[in-house]
C-alpha cells in the first residue's frame, strides 16, 4: 500500500488538526520535532526513503509557521538521491526551508550543477527551478554559463528552456556581470523569434530585466517586441491553449510593452507607426465585459498600454484619449479599475500637457477620498497631492482638512503632512496659510510635527503684514475650551512676539493675553513651559508703561520656577527674572526675533522620507543632509573670511571637534564676564553641526556673541535638522550683545544669499542632455527652476520655457532676452516681470531655422532676489541636430547619391584624431540619438559605419545628408569621416558638428565649476556659467 | 517581480508560502502575521490590492482561502491578479481530477489529512507556474501535463519499490 509508509505523517497532521488550541498544537509540534531530531542524530544512517518522510514533516511544520532550525542538511542531502521521488522532495523542501543566504546551500552547488548539465530532463527541471527560486550570488558565478547554454540549445525541449530563461534571470539579478553583453545581445534577439509561447514568455521576462539595466545593448530587440505585440494583437498564430478568456496571452502582451518602456524612444518611424497602431487598437478596443477574469486580463493589457503611451510621449490626441479613459475609470463601480484609474492618473501627472484635463476630474477624485476602501482613498490622496497647484490649492486643501476629522487613524499623519505641504507650496495668500495650519493643529494636533508649527512661525516672522493677523487668530483659538498642546505652543509664541500689535482690540490687553495663556499652563508638559515663560517675559517687555500688577504676577511665576527641577525651565525663570529687573535694557535684549532667511522647507524632505517607513533609513538620510549642509557652509565661508586658506578640505573637517571645545569654554567665559546668567544649552545632537559652522566665525566675532549667534546661523542653512530648528525658533536664551550680533547676522545672511544663487546641477550637463531630448530642466538655483519643452517640425520649432518660482516670496524684475545667432529667427513671447510665490509661468518661443549653422542661441535671464540681482546666460538647446529628421535609405539610393556628390565642397572628408574611443555599437547609438540613422550593412567593411538623415531649413529644401565613418580597430582614437549633402555650407557645418560630438562626448561630466569667489558677491553665477563665457565669445 | 506567495485560510492559518526574495524566518513570520491582519479584515466589495510597508499586495479570496502575492510598486496589478486566478484554475483542474471533481480548496481544507502528498501538488504547480517571481507558463494544458508527468514518475518509483519489497519479503519468508 503506497500510503502506508506515510501513515506517520497522516497521523501527525490529523493530530495537529485536532488540537483544540494553539498551546496544544505547539506541544505536539515540539514533540514531533524532538522525534525527528533524534532520528537524524541516531548513529544508524537513514535511508533516503526515511529521510524523505521526516523532511516532509518538517515542511509541514514549517508551513504551520514554526521555526525549523535543524535538518536542513538532511533536506539538502536528498538532492543527491538517485531516485526521482526523493530528489524531488529534496529540491522542494530545500527551496522552501532555506533562503539564498544559507550556508548549506553552498554544499549543494556541485550536485545541482551535475543535474543541470546531466542528460536527465526531469532532473534538469528540478535543478533549474530551485536555482531560479533561491539561487544566490555563488550560484550565479558557477552556474550562469551552463544555464545560458541550455537556454539557447537547440536540442533542449521547451520545458527545460523556459526554466533556463527564468533561472538565468535570477542569476542575472544576483550578479549582472554573469551575462556578457557583447555576445548575449544577439542571442537575446534570436530568442524573441521563438515560436513556443512558454519559452517566449520567460525570455521576455529575461529581456525586461536586461533592458532595465542597460537598454543600449539591446536595441535590436526593440522591433522584435513590437512584432510580438502585433502578432498577439492580431491573434495570429496563437494556439488556443495560450489564449486566456479569449485574449491572446495577456501576460506576454504586458511583458512586451514593459520591455519597450525601458527604451528611451523609438526612432524608426515605421516601427513607431506599427506600435501606435497596436496601442490605438488596445485603447479603443477594450470594453467592459461581464466576465471578471476577461475584464481583468484585458484591463491589465490596457493599463500597460497606457503606461507605454505615456512613456513614448505620444501625440496630444492620443494623450487626451488616455486621460479621457482614466476619467471614465475613476468613476466606475468596479473597485479595481477605480484604484488603477487613480494610480495611473498620478503617473500621468508627469506629462505636463495633460494637467488641465486631469483637473477636470477633480470633483470625482475628491469623491474617491471618501471611498469605503482605504486602498482607494490612499490613491486619491496621492493624486490630489500630485495635481495640486496654485489654481486649485484652496479647494483641495480645504477638502483634505474637512476629511481629516473623518479619516482613519492610519492615514491621518500622512494626510496632515500633505495638507501642510500643499498649503505652504501653493498658498494664494499667507493669511490663508496660517488659517490652514492652525486648523490642522486644532483638528489633528497629535499628527502635526514640530516642523509644521516652526514653519508657521518662520512665515509670520518674515512677513510683517501677517503678524497682526496671526496674533489675532492665535488669540481666537485660545478661547476654545480644550486645545491641543501644540496649539498652546504656537499661540503662546505668536502672542509673545506680536500681541502688542493687537493692543487696542477688545480682550487683547497685555493682562488679558497673559491670563488667557497662563490658564493653559497647568495643562501643558515641561517642554511647553519654557515657551510660556518666554512669552511672559516678552509680554512684560511690551507693556509700556509697565503695569506693576502684571509685573508682580509674572515675577511671582518666575520666582516659583526658579527652583524647578527641569533645568531648562529653571534657567529661563532665573534669567528672565534677572533681566526683567533691568528696565529699559530689556527692550534690546528681548527685541523681536530677526527674520529667518528663506530656505527650503524641512517638510518637503519629510514627505520624501515618509515613503520609506524604516526610521533608520531616514536617519541616515538626515545625517547625509547634515553633512552636506556643513560642507556647503564651510567652503563658502572660507574665502569670505578673507583669511588666506592653507587648510584643505580634510583639515576643515577636523575643526568641529576643536571648536566644539572652544565653544564650551567661551560659553563659560561669557557668563562670567558679562555677569549675566545667560548660557546656551543646545541639544547634544547639534553640537557638532554648530561647531562646524562656528569654526571660522568664532575667530572673527566677539567670543561671547559667537555662541549666541550660532542659533541664528543654523537657521540659515538648507536642510538643517529639526533639532537645530528647535533651537532657532524657541528662544533658548535672549541675546545680550544684540548689536554685534546683528552685524554678524548680516554677514551670514550675505553668505546665505550667495548660497541661494548657486546653480543646482551642472548647467553644461543640463544643456547637453537637452540637446538629446526635448524636455527637461535647463537651469535651476534655489530660487528658480527653468524647464523647457520643445516640439520640432521640419525647420520650425516651438519651445516653451517654464519659469518656476521656488520661493515663498515673489521674484521681481524678471527679464529674459534672447540673443539669436544669425541663422535662427526667434520670437519670445512676453515674460512677466514678477513671478508670484510658488508659481510657474510659461513663455512660448517660436523658432525658425534659416540656414545651416552650428551657432547656438543664448538666453539672458535675470531676476532680483532680495537686494541681489541674479543674472545668468544659458545656451538654448536649439542645436543643429534638432532640425534633422531620421531617414533610412536603401543601398541603391545611398550609393546613387553618394556617387553624384562627387567631391568638395559638396562632399568633404577629414581624418579626425583624438577621438574619444567608442565601440561601433556605442557610436551607433550616439548617432541615433542625434537623429542620424545608421544604416547597418550598407558598408561592406564591418569597421565602417554609414548614416543618413534629412536636414530642414528655410533656405535649403529638405536635404538628404550622407555620412560615412571609417574606424581603425587598432586605434579607436582616430577615424576618417566623409560627409556629403547638396549644400556646401550644410556639408561643412554637419561635418564640424559631428566632429565636435565625437571629440568630446556630450554626456561626459565636466569637473565641477569652482566656487565663485565671494569678493564679487554681485554676480557669482555669471562667472561659473559656461553660457556666459560663450556669450562673451559671441 | 512577485516577492512572495501566501495562501492563508479565513481563520488565519497558513496553507502555503513561497518566497522569491531572501526573507529570514523572522521576517517571514512578520509578513504573514501583519498581512493576514490587513487582508482578512477587509470587506468583500473592496479592491484586490492593499499597500503595505512599501509593498503592494494583490490578493483574492476563493471560498475560505486567501491567495496573496506581494509585488513591486511598479508591477502591473491586474496581471498578477490573473496569475492568481490562473493558478487556481490549474489547481482546480488537478484536484478535480484526483478527488471526484471537488473544488481543490475543499480538498485542501478537509482532505489534507489523507492527501498530504497530493496537496503538495500545490507546490509543484506553483513551481511550474512561477520561477524567480516571474510567470513561466501561461498554458494550463502544459502545466497540467507536466504535473501529471511528475505524478507518474513518483508512482512508477513506488511500484518499483513495492515490487522490490515484495520480492524481498518473499525471499526472506
Amino acid at each position: 500500500m503506497a500510503l502506508s509508509g506515510m501513515r506517520g505523517l497522516s497521523v501527525f497532521i490529523s493530530d495537529i488538526r485536532n488540537c483544540p488550541n494553539k498551546e496544544q498544537e505547539r506541544l505536539r509540534v515540539d514533540k514531533e520535532l524532538g522525534n525527528i531530531r533524534t532520528r537524524f542524530k541516531s548513529e544508524k544512517g537513514l535511508t533516503h526513503y526515511e529521510k524523505k518522510k521526516y523532511v516532509w514533516k518538517m515542511l509541514y511544520i514549517h508551513m504551520l509557521g514554526y521555526d525549523v532550525d535543524f535538518g536542513h542538511m538532511e533536506a539538502v542531502s536528498l538532492i543527491s538521491a538517485p531516485k526521482y521521488p526523493e530528489k524531488q522532495v529534496g529540491y522542494i523542501v530545500t527551496s522552501s526551508l532555506l533562503n539564498e543566504n544559507h550556508d548549506f546551500l553552498r554544499l549543494a552547488i556541485n550536485t545541482v550543477r551535475n543535474d543541470i548539465i546531466g542528460r536527465n530532463e526531469t532532473f534538469q527541471c528540478l535543478a533549474l527551478t530551485m536555482v531560479g527560486n533561491i539561487g544566490g550570488r555563488e550560484f550565479s558565478e558557477s552556474l550562469a554559463p551552463d544555464v545560458q547554454k541550455l537556454l539557447i540549445s537547440s536540442s533542449c525541449r521547451p520545458l527545460v528552456r523556459k526554466k533556463a530563461a527564468l533561472c538565468l534571470l535570477r542569476l542575472y539579478r544576483k550578479n549582472p556581470d554573469v551575462v556578457n553583453i557583447d555576445g548575449w545581445a544577439d542571442r537575446m534577439a534570436q530568442l524573441l523569434d521563438e515560436r513556443d509561447l512558454g519559452v517566449l514568455t520567460s525570455s521576455t521576462s529575461l529581456l525586461v530585466a536586461l533592458v532595465s539595466n542597460n537598454h543600449e545593448a539591446y536595441w535590436s530587440c526593440l522591433p522584435k517586441c513590437v512584432k510580438i505585440l502585433e502578432r498577439l494583437a492580431r491573434n495570429q498564430d496563437i494556439p488556443q491553449e495560450y489564449t486566456y478568456y479569449g485574449i491572446p496571452s495577456p501576460w506576454l502582451q504586458v511583458k512586451a510593452m514593459r520591455a519597450l518602456q525601458y527604451f528611451p524612444t523609438i526612432e524608426d518611424p515605421n516601427i513607431r507607426r506599427s506600435l501606435f497602431e497596436v496601442l490605438q487598437r488596445i485603447l479603443m478596443g477594450t470594453d467592459v465585459v461581464k466576465n471578471v477574469n476577461k475584464n481583468n486580463a484585458s484591463h491589465a493589457v490596457l493599463f500597460e498600454a497606457l503606461a507605454l503611451v505615456m512613456h513614448l510621449d505620444a501625440e496630444k490626441e492620443m494623450m487626451s484619449q488616455c486621460v479621457a479613459l482614466l476619467g471614465k475609470f475613476i468613476a466606475v463601480r468596479e473597485p479595481n479599475i477605480r484604484y488603477l484609474g487613480l494610480e495611473n492618473m498620478s503617473r500621468m501627472l508627469m506629462v505636463t500637457d495633460v494637467h488641465d484635463s486631469i483637473k477636470r476630474h477633480q470633483a470625482q477624485i475628491i469623491t474617491s477620498l471618501k471611498d469605503p476602501d482605504i486602498s482607494i482613498r490612499r490613491r486619491a490622496l496621492d493624486l490630489l497631492y500630485g495635481m495640486c497647484d496654485v489654481s486649485n490649492a484652496k479647494d483641495i486643501v480645504e477638502e483634505l482638512l474637512q476629511y481629516l476629522s473623518a479619516a482613519d487613524f492610519a492615514m491621518r499623519e500622512e494626510l496632515s503632512l500633505k495638507a501642510a505641504i500643499l498649503a505652504e507650496k501653493f498658498a494664494p495668500d499667507l493669511s490663508w496659510y496660517v488659517d490652514v495650519i492652525l486648523q490642522l493643529i486644532d483638528k489633528a494636533g497629535d499628527f502635526v510635527s514640530d516642523d509644521i508649527w516652526f514653519r508657521v512661525v518662520q512665515f509670520v516672522t518674515n512677513n510683517e503684514d501677517l503678524q497682526p493677523y496671526a496674533a489675532a487668530k492665535a488669540r481666537e483659538y485660545l478661547d476654545k475650551p480644550a486645545i491641543h498642546e501644540t496649539m498652546v505652543k504656537v499661540s503662546a509664541y505668536l502672542l509673545g512676539e506680536y500681541s502688542h500689535l493687537l493692543a487696542r482690540r477688545p480682550g487683547c490687553s497685555p493682562k488679558e493675553i497673559f491670563s488667557v495663556i497662563h490658564e493653559k499652563l497647568p495643562t501643558v508638559s515641561t517642554t511647553t513651559i519654557p515657551i510660556l515663560l518666554s512669552t511672559y517675559a516678552k509680554i512684560l517687555m511690551h507693556t509700556q508703561p509697565a503695569d506693576p500688577e502684571l509685573q508682580k504676577i509674572v515675577w511671582a511665576i518666575f520666582n516659583k520656577y526658579e527652583s524647578c527641577i527641569d533645568v531648562e525651565i529653571q534657567q529661563r525663570a532665573v534669567e528672565y527674572f534677572a533681566l526683567s529687573k533691568k528696565g529699559a535694557a530689556l527692550m534690546d535684549i528681548l527685541a523681536e526675533m530677526p527674520k529667518f532667511p528663506e530656505r527650503q522647507s524641512a517638510l518637503l524632505k519629510k514627505a520624501e522620507d515618509a515613503e520609506v517607513d524604516s526610521a533608520e533609513q531616514s536617519a541616515i538620510k538626515l545625517r547625509a543632509q547634515q553633512q552636506m549642509s556643513n560642507a556647503l557652509v564651510v567652503t563658502d565661508q572660507r574665502p569670505a573670511n578673507g583669511a588666506p586658506q592653507t587648510v584643505g578640505e580634510l583639515s576643515l573637517v577636523k575643526i568641529p571637534s576643536m571648536s566644539g571645545d572652544q565653544h564650551a569654554s567661551t560659553d563659560q567665559g561669557l557668563s562670567q564676564a558679562n555677569g549675566t546668567l545667560t548660557t546656551v544649552d543646545p541639544q547634544p545632537a547639534s553640537v557638532d553641526l554648530l561647531g562646524d559652522l562656528l569654526g571660522p566665525l568664532a575667530i572673527e566675532g566677539p567670543p561671547g556673541a559667537a555662541v549666541q549667534f550660532e542659533l541664528n546661523a543654523v537657521s540659515g542653512l538648507e536642510g538643517v535638522p529639526s533639532s537645530a530648528d528647535y533651537a532657532a525658533i524657541v528662544p533658548v536664551g535672549e541675546q545680550t550683545n544684540t548689536v554685534q550680533l546683528m552685524n554678524l547676522l548680516e554677514h551670514v545672511l550675505m553668505y546665505n544669499a550667495m548660497l541661494f544663487k548657486q546653480p543646482i546641477g551642472n548647467i553644461n550637463e543640463r544643456f547637453y542632455a537637452l540637446c538629446l531630448k526635448d524636455s527637461g530642466v535647463l537651469y535651476e538655483d534655489p530660487n528658480i527652476q527653468i524647464g523647457i519643452k520643445a516640439e520640432w517640425r521640419a525647420h520650425q520649432g516651438r519651445l516653451v520655457l517654464f519659469l518656476g518660482n521656488k520661493n515663498t516670496s515673489p521674484l521681481v524684475s524678471v527679464q529674459a532676452l534672447i540673443l539669436p545667432p544669425v541663422h535662427l529667427k526667434i520670437e519670445l513671447s512676453l515674460v512677466p516681470e514678477t513671478i508670484p510665490p510658488r508659481a510657474q509661468v510659461q513663455c512660448p518661443l517660436e523658432l525658425m531655422n534659416l540656414h545651416p549653422s552650428r551657432d547656438v542661441a543664448v538666453l539672458e535671464f535675470s531676476y532680483k532676489f532680495g537686494t541681489n540681482m541674479v543674472n545668468v546666460k544659458l545656451r538654448l538647446p536649439a542645436v543643429l541636430n534638432k532640425f534633422l529628421q531620421p531617414i533610412s535609405v536603401s543601398a541603391e539610393e545611398f550609393f546613387l547619391q553618394w556617387r553624384s556628390l562627387s567631391g568638395p565642397p559638396l562632399k568633404l572628408q577629414e581624418v579626425v584624431r583624438g577621438v574619444k574611443p567608442l565601440s561601433l555599437t556605442e557610436m551607433t547609438s550616439l548617432f541615433n540619438s542625434f537623429r542620424l540613422t545608421v544604416c547597418p550593412g550598407l558598408d561592406p567593411n564591418p569597421n565602417n559605419l554609414v548614416a543618413s538623415t534629412t536636414f530642414y531649413s528655410e533656405s535649403t529644401r529638405p536635404m538628404l545628408c550622407l555620412i560615412r565613418i571609417e574606424t581603425d580597430p587598432a586605434d579607436l582614437t582616430q577615424l576618417r569621416m566623409t560627409v556629403a549633402s547638396g549644400d556646401p555650407t550644410l556639408t561643412f557645418e554637419l561635418k564640424e558638428f559631428i566632429k565636435e560630438q565625437l571629440v568630446s562626448i556630450p554626456t561626459a561630466s565636466r569637473p565641477p565649476a569652482p566656487a565663485p569667489p565671494a569678493a564679487q558677491p554681485t554676480n557669482p553665477a555669471a562667472l561659473t556659467d559656461p553660457g556666459a563665457l560663450l556669450a562673451g565669445l559671441l | 517581480m512577485i516577492q512572495f506567495v501566501l495562501l492563508i485560510s479565513r481563520q488565519g492559518k497558513v496553507r502555503l508560502t513561497k518566497w522569491y526574495s531572501p526573507y529570514t524566518q523572522k521576517e517571514r513570520s512578520k509578513v504573514i502575521r501583519e498581512l493576514s491582519g490587513v487582508i482578512l479584515t477587509r470587506g468583500p466589495k473592496l479592491c484586490n490590492f492593499v499597500e503595505w510597508r512599501g509593498h503592494k499586495v494583490v490578493y483574492k479570496r476563493y471560498a475560505s482561502l486567501y491567495f496573496c502575492m506581494g509585488i513591486d510598486q511598479e508591477d502591473n496589478e491586474l496581471e498578477v491578479l490573473e496569475i492568481i486566478h490562473h493558478y487556481v484554475e490549474i489547481l482546480d483542474r488537478y484536484f478535480g481530477s484526483v478527488s471526484e471533481l471537488r473544488p481543490w480548496f475543499i480538498v485542501c481544507e478537509l482532505d489534507l489529512i489523507f492527501n498530504f502528498h497530493k496537496y503538495n501538488a500545490a507546490y509543484y504547480a506553483l513551481d511550474e507556474l512561477l520561477i524567480a517571481g516571474e510567470l513561466q507558463e501561461s498554458s494550463k494544458k502544459t502545466v497540467a501535463r507536466l504535473i501529471a508527468a511528475q505524478d507518474s514518475l513518483v508512482e512508477a518509483a513506488k511500484e518499483q519499490a513495492s515490487s522490490l519489497s515484495n520480492i524481498i519479503s518473499q525471499a526472506t519468508k
